[in-house]
């Protein structure tokens, strides 16, 4: 991440020097800033409605039973996670919210599998492998049918938008499986 | 389609009610205890907050200097060789990056070439299939306050771009076969 975010920043500083454009840079950087602050107020209410909600489940003791419910299918993947643990439950939810095109559910609910996660996490501010895999799940985009695109797409007149659907179902789960195999590649590697 | 859609439109209100309910038939005080929850959700956002800000000062920053048109430029022979329409760049290049901008020329694209042309639908798989990941990893890593990443973010760089050209290959597949 560090040396992304100063490549971003240093190439940007030098195409707008080159480009004489220290103007936009100056106003982008404002803007950025503008956005962060929207982003977040925004996410402040969905994250807090869902951790709400998912509060109401874990103290009404049906997380745990959820947990033991999904456990069969997330624990082929996440094999270090106890029985009926949070974290299964969560993780299986933001899946959902995320296959089904629910946006504004997935992120917090998303969030919250990370904390489960870093209750089991004994390294404190080092990622563990299952949060690695949750989060390269969670970046290949597991989404069923994208309803934003295909309402753009019908909006400008498409005669069968829903000709998208098949090759994004196809892309996506090629694409998480790629993910998810070079991330299993490459635990033997750095170990 | 509709069925689909009715389905997604269902899952938040029946899951709402079943925990709700559930909480109640089980004695928990449900009001308190979602206003309990709720309060976490601004230590965690004050957490998230300044990784978004670091972010987003990159990629807007990274927009305005004109090394996105760079960048796009750099492709450009690549993508003529290789008889992909040049407007996917645009979309390859932002989608990691942002999901607003990203949407922004998604439509220009559609608007520009049309509905149902080939830089459309390799567009749409892109965006489809593509997710944010910057900002996925900006929003649960700082959410948890996780410092050390090990090879996360290579293991995410390499699936993007491996993503995307698994999109456009699949596209031009199935193209061809028409």
């Amino acid at each position: 991440m560090n040396t992304i975010w100063f490549l971003l920043i240093a190439i940007s500083v030098i195409f707008s020097v080159i480009n004489g454009r220290l103007d936009e840079f100056t106003k982008s950087i404002f803007d950025g800033a503008k956005s962060a602050v929207e982003v977040s107020l925004f996410l402040l209410g969905i994250v807090a409605l869902w951790l709400g909600v998912t509060k109401i489940i874990e103290d009404s003791g049906l997380i745990h039973r959820l947990s033991n419910l999904f456990r069969p299918v997330i624990s082929r993947l996440f094999k270090n996670i106890p029985q009926d643990h949070p974290a299964i439950t969560s993780i299986t939810l933001n899946f959902l919210a995320n296959v089904f095109g629910l946006g504004n559910a997935a992120t917090p609910l998303g969030i919250k599998a990370m904390q489960d996660l870093q209750s089991l996490n004994p390294g404190g501010e080092t990622v563990t492998f299952e949060m690695m895999l949750f989060i390269i799940i969670n970046t290949a985009s597991i989404q069923l049918i994208p309803f934003t695109v295909i309402g753009i797409l019908s909006d400008f007149g498409s005669k069968n938008p829903a000709q998208v659907v098949l090759p994004t179902i196809l892309a996506t789960a090629l694409s998480a499986v790629f993910a998810v195999t070079t991330l299993f590649i490459s635990r033997k590697i750095f170990k | 389609m509709t069925t689909a859609n009715f389905i997604s439109q269902l899952m938040i209100p029946v899951f709402i009610l079943f925990a709700v309910a559930y909480g109640f038939a089980k004695k928990v005080r449900v009001y308190d205890c979602f206003v309990s929850g709720a309060k976490d959700g601004i230590t965690v956002v004050i957490k998230i907050f300044p990784y978004l800000l670091a972010i987003f000062i990159a990629v807007k920053s990274f927009q305005a200097s004109g090394a996105f048109d760079f960048a796009k430029d750099l492709f450009r022979g690549l993508f003529i060789a290789l008889n992909i329409p040049i407007e996917v760049i645009a979309i390859a290049i932002i989608k990691p990056l942002s999901g607003s901008a990203s949407l922004g020329v998604f439509t220009d694209i559609v608007k520009t070439t049309g509905s149902d042309s080939l830089a459309s639908l390799i567009s749409a798989v892109i965006m489809g299939s593509a997710e944010t990941t910057f900002y996925v990893l900006a929003v649960y890593l700082g959410a948890v306050g996780i410092k050390k990443t090990r090879h996360l973010v290579s293991v995410c760089v390499v699936s993007d771009i491996v993503g995307i050209i698994i999109a456009i290959g699949i596209v031009k597949f199935l193209f061809s076969l028409r």
